[in-house]
Parts: structure tokens; sequence; C-alpha cells
């Protein structure tokens, strides 16, 4: 099975090599941007402009006073034409402001969020969200409870996920911006260590960031399996320490970013720009792939037909990775803060849908693959049966979505499917 | 700006990809890694062998497909586990089988080792060897070998190959006999080494050639297909037992069925553990109980009754080798 930095993990191919060369390369600015006033985990913004005001690039057009949220700014300067609602990659609707850009736009220039002196306050108002699809606010996460000490943080850069390429190029042109928002993270929350960990399918990656590292960041190489990147894994890999069962991953004093999401934190803090763009792998059964810095609000449609539109047969058209993404209903959708790729699976690529429930062989592959220790046959049948109970003492909760099981699985149960209504259930019914 | 060909997007949930694994690939390798041995059979049995085989495939599979219709169910035969059934019975049982008993144990195997607890994937034991125990149990001449020599090809032919010093019964049984006898043994067990690899006509189908047996799980193992500690656990034991009777360790695991259950048998996906170190624990007890009742019992040939006793311990062992949580820690809860 090869080595392994973590239990359990799959090895689905990776697709990688049609976008791994390309340089990020600018999207057009689209004719018009359609910005979710929601891009983030916890309470949504409320629109700060009307119809027919102007803003300017930079300028915040939605925010909300609670604990997790964070604030969006307008990617262009224009005018706005509607503040309605657009339905989202997760298939929410949400609120949206929608921005018609004057010509030209100077790309170069923004509106800096204001600087008072309080680093993690210029993170919160520079919108900054986890960007490798979490979208969770930095800000909470650079302010762990008290009693948390951090000694560690951790960069993800492992990118695990099949057919994206946008960290490993970010990490690959840009290490500086990476490396100098691992040492504000490290001095915000008053850490000792810092890791760059990122899978070892990238070592031009690694060797771009050892060069600027310097001696106090280490950049380790991990093994690439799925999901090498998912937080608790990370860190066991890293530090051999586990996530205590309901507890924060702060509990093992690490703190995981993104290295996106350092990278926008190391232009908030030296520069004040906010959040309004990020890079975007563009890949799979379109004419011209690659990864392209695109602004938030700009609809999959748009980039999609920017990257020559779609080839041979296409059956989904996945928002963020194929193991943990969205399959998109309409490509109306923007591109949000958590958006790190827009791939197009063909037939035969793609899943194929479920239709009847497949009996369990007991092949035993999803015991084995489970990076969490769990057994996912038995709690997807406990789910389908709503034995709650039943699922929540085999740890349904403990399961982190990877979606491993239905990968392995040969008669194709929707393993994962199940065993979220059996999560969610029993997370329901241990709030009450 | 909507694409008209997004209408035809398939929405479903993450995960989008899925590994080329199916359940149907699977069961044909199985069959690829016993066509060696069916082919071999046939090349030595001729006809015999052919018939065997063409009866416990067609009964498997017509039962099957006659249940679902009967019951209204999905038909099922496509998934390749009703083949595998009606292969490994054929290969089970002795060539000379009379194939209307061959019928009744592959109608046996699926219908009351398989669709009666609800099909693929709900059966407790391994319905192949429901259906040899049905005939063995029923007819315990025939696969003794006492009854129309149903061991052999035929008395000259085996008379021919050089070894007419055996009559009537396997190596297998007159090794018994003779230790129940004497405490010792009345021919080399060495000496057999090289007819159980390559060419033994006594047996059942099945087990002419050991080595081509040993080349089919390799390439179930090397494939992923089975786990290795199950033939691991169940041949090693079966070594280590036979060996502290005072027997040849090497002839107890080449003769009989042995390997054919241990490959092909007890690697059942249903009704074997699903952990790691449960897979290891039901090997050993597999190749524990078959060398006791090979030593103690009263059957020389005990490979049926260790895995099926086995597959019923195997509920049982999945519980005590429950996988551990990450982040869970012991006393924890």
């Amino acid at each position: 099975m090869g080595r392994s930095a973590f239990m359990g993990g799959v090895h689905p191919p990776g697709h990688k090599e049609r976008t791994a060369a390309s340089a990020v390369e600018r999207a057009p600015v689209p004719e018009r941007l359609v910005v979710p006033l929601s891009q983030h985990l916890g309470a949504p913004c409320a629109p700060l402009v009307g119809k027919g005001d102007r803003v300017e690039r930079g300028q915040m057009i939605g925010d909300v006073d609670a604990m997790v949220s964070a604030p969006v700014h307008s990617p262009v300067s224009g005018v706005v034409t509607e503040v309605g609602v657009t339905l989202t990659a997760g298939g929410q609707r949400v609120a949206a402001v929608t921005i018609e850009p004057d010509a030209p736009q100077d790309l170069g220039s923004f509106v800096p969020v204001e600087d008072n002196g309080d680093a993690r306050a210029r993170v919160r108002a520079a919108g900054i969200v986890g960007m490798g699809g979490a979208t969770f606010p930095s800000v909470v996460k650079l302010s762990p409870p008290k009693g948390m000490a951090i000694d560690t943080v951790i960069l993800n850069g492992c990118e695990c996920e099949p057919f994206l390429t946008c960290d490993h190029r970010l990490m690959l042109e840009e290490p500086e911006r990476v490396v100098a928002g691992a040492r504000h993270i490290r001095d915000i929350v008053g850490a000792s260590r810092v890791i760059i960990g990122l899978e070892d399918n990238k070592p031009d990656a690694a060797a771009a960031l050892r060069k600027v590292a310097g001696s106090d960041i280490e950049v380790t190489e991990l093994p690439t399996m799925y999901p090498q990147g998912a937080e608790k894994q990370l860190i066991y890999a890293l530090l051999k320490k586990e996530v205590p069962h309901g507890k924060l991953p702060a509990a093992t004093g690490a703190l995981v970013h993104n290295v996106a999401t350092a990278a926008a934190i190391a232009d908030a803090l030296e520069h004040g720009r906010p959040l309004m763009e990020r890079i975007v792998t563009v890949t799979g059964a379109v004419a011209r792939p690659g990864n392209y810095r695109v602004l938030l609000g700009t609809l999959v449609s748009d980039l999609i037909e920017h990257a020559g539109g779609f080839v041979g047969d296409v059956e989904r058209v996945i928002a963020g990775g194929p193991m943990t993404g969205q399959a998109l209903g309409t490509l109306d959708v923007p591109i949000a803060k958590g958006s790190s790729g827009v791939v197009a699976l063909e037939k035969g690529v793609a899943a194929r849908a479920i239709s009847d429930d497949q009996p369990c062989i007991r092949c035993g592959r999803c015991p084995e693959v489970c990076p969490m220790g769990l057994e996912p046959y038995i709690l997807a049948t406990y789910s389908g049966r709503r034995m709650w109970d039943a699922a929540t003492a085999r740890n349904v909760i403990d399961c982190i979505e990877c979606g491993a099981c239905s990968y392995v699985c040969p008669t194709k149960r929707p393993l994962l499917q199940l065993i979220r209504v059996g999560k969610s259930a029993a997370m329901s019914k241990g709030a009450k | 700006m909507s694409d008209p060909r997004v209408q035809q997007h398939i929405v479903g949930p993450s995960p989008h990809i899925t590994s080329k694994a199916t359940c149907s690939g699977i069961m044909l390798w199985v069959v690829a890694a016993l066509a060696p041995a069916a082919i071999w059979a046939i090349v030595n049995m001729g006809l015999v062998a052919v018939q065997l085989l063409v009866v416990t495939i067609g009964v498997a599979i017509g039962t099957e497909a006659a249940w679902n219709a009967i019951a209204r169910r999905p038909q099922t035969i496509l998934d390749g586990s009703a083949l595998v059934t009606g292969l490994l019975l054929a290969l089970a049982l002795p060539p000379r089988t009379p194939w209307w008993m061959a019928a009744v144990g592959a109608f046996i195997a699926i219908a009351l080792g398989k669709m009666v607890f609800g099909g693929l994937g709900h059966n407790l034991f391994n319905p192949a060897l429901v259906g040899r125990a049905f005939v063995a149990l029923s007819w315990a001449g025939v696969l003794a070998g006492v009854e129309n020599r149903g061991w052999f090809r035929t008395l000259a032919d085996v008379s021919a190959e050089g070894y007419d010093t055996i009559s009537g019964a396997t190596r297998l049984a007159v090794a018994a006999a003779d230790r129940a006898a004497s405490g010792g043994y009345g021919f080399d067990l060495a000496a057999q080494y090289e007819p159980l690899l390559l060419k033994n006509l006594e047996g059942s189908l099945g087990e002419i050639s050991a080595a081509l047996l040993i080349l089919g799980g390799a390439v179930l193992i090397i494939k992923g297909i089975i786990d290795w500690r199950i033939p691991a656990g169940y041949i090693g034991t079966m070594g280590i037992v036979s060996w502290a009777f005072g027997s040849d360790p090497v002839f107890h695991v080449l003769a009989g069925g042995v390997l054919l259950g241990a490959f092909f048998m007890a690697t059942d996906y249903v009704s074997s553990p699903m952990s790691k170190k449960g897979r290891l624990i039901y090997g050993i007890g597999c190749g524990l109980f078959n060398a006791l009742g090979r030593f103690v019992g009263p059957m020389p040939e005990s490979t049926t009754f260790a895995i099926l006793f086995m597959n019923g311990l195997a509920p049982l062992i999945d519980r005590m080798t429950r996988p551990r949580v990450f982040g869970v820690v012991k006393n924890d809860e």
C-alpha cells in the first residue's frame, strides 16, 4: 500500500498534469459580477450598498456584527445594478450584490482596509476565510479559546484533491507571500514553530518554499495520499498527535491554515489588501485547462467560456475537487472565497449516478481506507435504517466526510451520503 | 448565460469520482485465478470435469435467476457471484460425482446458502461450502470415494500413472488410517510433494495441482482482491499443527482441500471478518480446526467444516476486533 503518514487513505488518480505546469494567468474582468454576501461559514453579511451605488475596488459592500463572519468587498470599481439573491456552488440561495464594472479597471489599486494596529482586526476587516474550501473565518482561528496555547503553526499545502493545482502554483510562483503569511500567523498566536506541509508530488513547490523560508520555517514533504490535507490527518502526519475526539485541533497545540489563506493574510497585514480574488484551477474536460486569477463574483459560466468551453461529453461540473466538491446544477453560480477549482468530469471519469441501493459484500475496503478508523459500512447501514443511536455509538460524528469509503466501494454504495444523514441526525440530537 | 448542456449534468453527492473496482470485476478476477486449476482438471479428466463444471455453474446461476424471478427481485446474476459459487463447488467435488448430486449441491448452495438470507452480502456461510457440506452429509460414500470411485478418473488410469499402491481412498485417508493403526505411515509423505503440486489425480476436481492453486491465490493477493492474512493464517497454522502432531507439514498443506479452502473459500468476503486483525484470527482458526479434524476428528478431509465453523464465528470476531477510532483513547467514553 506504500508509505502512509496517517491511517487509511486512498490513491485516486491525480489528473494534475493538465494544469501543474500552467502559470497563473489572470481571467478577464467579466461584464458583471455576482458577489455573494455569504462566502464563509457563519452569519451572512447584510449589504452595505444599494442599487445604483457606485463602488470602488476594495470597498466593503457587506458586513455583519457576528463572531463567526467575514465582510465582503467589491472586487471591481463599478455600479451596483442589483442587490438580490444568487445560488451558490453549494446550492444555497444567499443575498448577493451584482456589480457592473467600469471600463477600464485598474486592478493594481484598491481601497485598503483600515489599520488600527490590531492584526486580528485587520484580518477580519479584510474578509479573510479559509481558502482551502472550508471558508471558516480566519480571525476566529487566530483567536484560540483561553487556556489553549498554540505552539505550532502548520500551513497546509497538501492539495490532496485530484485535479487541483491552485495551491501548487501559488507556492511555486509566490512562495514569499506564503512564507510571510506563515510568520504573521505565528506572531499573532505566539507560536514558536512553523511547518509548511505539502505532498511529495510537488517537489518544485517545496524547493521554492525552502529557498525563501529561512531557518525559522520547516518545509516538510509528506507522502501523496488522500486525504493528507485533512486537518486532523495533517496534524497527525507532522506531529504524530491525534486531535482528541470531540475537541478542537487547537487541543494539540497546532493551528492549521491553508497556504492561500496565509498569503491573503500577508497581503492584508502588509498592504491592507482585502480578499477580492483568488487562484482557481479550471480543468478536466475544458479546451484550455489552467490556473486562473479570478475576481470573486465571476460566474463559473464565464470562467468555463474563458477556458475555451467544454470538450467531450461532460457529465458533471464540480466546484472544488472531485472528492469533496459540489456538483453544479447550473453554471450561473459565482466563484467565491472557497472556490479552489472548477472541474469538468467526462462520462467514464465521473462517478455514475446512484440508482439502487447495492448490497454491501463485506469486502473490507471501507474500514481499511477510513482515515478516522471508522467502519463506514456499518454507519451507512445504521443511517439507512434510521438507527441514530447505534450510529452515534459507533462514532458517526467523527466522520470527516472525505469520501474515501465511497471512492473504494466496489458495489458503489452511497456510503458517505448515508453517513452524512446519520451524522447530522446524531449532531442535532446531541444539541438538544 | 446558462449553457444548455448543463441541464444534462448530473448533480450528485461527493465524491464525484470512484475507483475502478466493481463487484463483477472482483468476481471475474476470482474466476480468472481459478481458471488454470479448472483447465488443468479438464485436460486431465476430460469430459467428466466439463460435465461437473457445466452442471454446478449452470444450476447455480439458474437457481439465482429463478429465485429472483419468483421473488420479483431485481436480477442479480450479472454480479458474478453465482458463477463463482458454481465454479468453486465443482472444484470442491470429486470429478465422478453423479451429475444430479452436483446439481442438488449447486441448488442448495444458492437457495439455502445465499438467497434465503437475502442474497449476495447477507449470507452468513460460504454458499459453495454449504452446497458441498450438503452433498458430503447426504451421500457420504461418494465423497469418501467408496462408491462410484468418486475420487478417481478411472482405476485403470490411476494404475497407469503408477499410483496403484493406493486404492479406494485418497492419500489423506490412507495416511489417516495408517496413523490410526500404527502411529506411522505406510508410505513416504515427502515423496508425495511432487504429484500433489503438479498432477494429483485423487481428491476433488480443483485439487489436481497445488501449484496452480497457489499461483491463483498469489494473483488475488497481488491484485489486492484477497487479504493475505487469511491464507497465511490458515496455511501457517495448518503446517504448525501438523508438525506438532509429528506429521509432515508440507504434505498436510498440499493434500486435500487446504489450498482451495485457504485461498478461495475462507477468503469469501461476505462470510469472513472485515478487519485485518480479525482476518488473521479467522485464518488461524480455519487452519486450527482443519488440522484438528485431520488429526483428532473422524474426517481426514475437514476443510469444509473448519471454514463453515469459522464463518459462524466471523461476526463475533468482527465484534472483538473493531478498529480504534482516531482521536478516541481507551477509557475516553
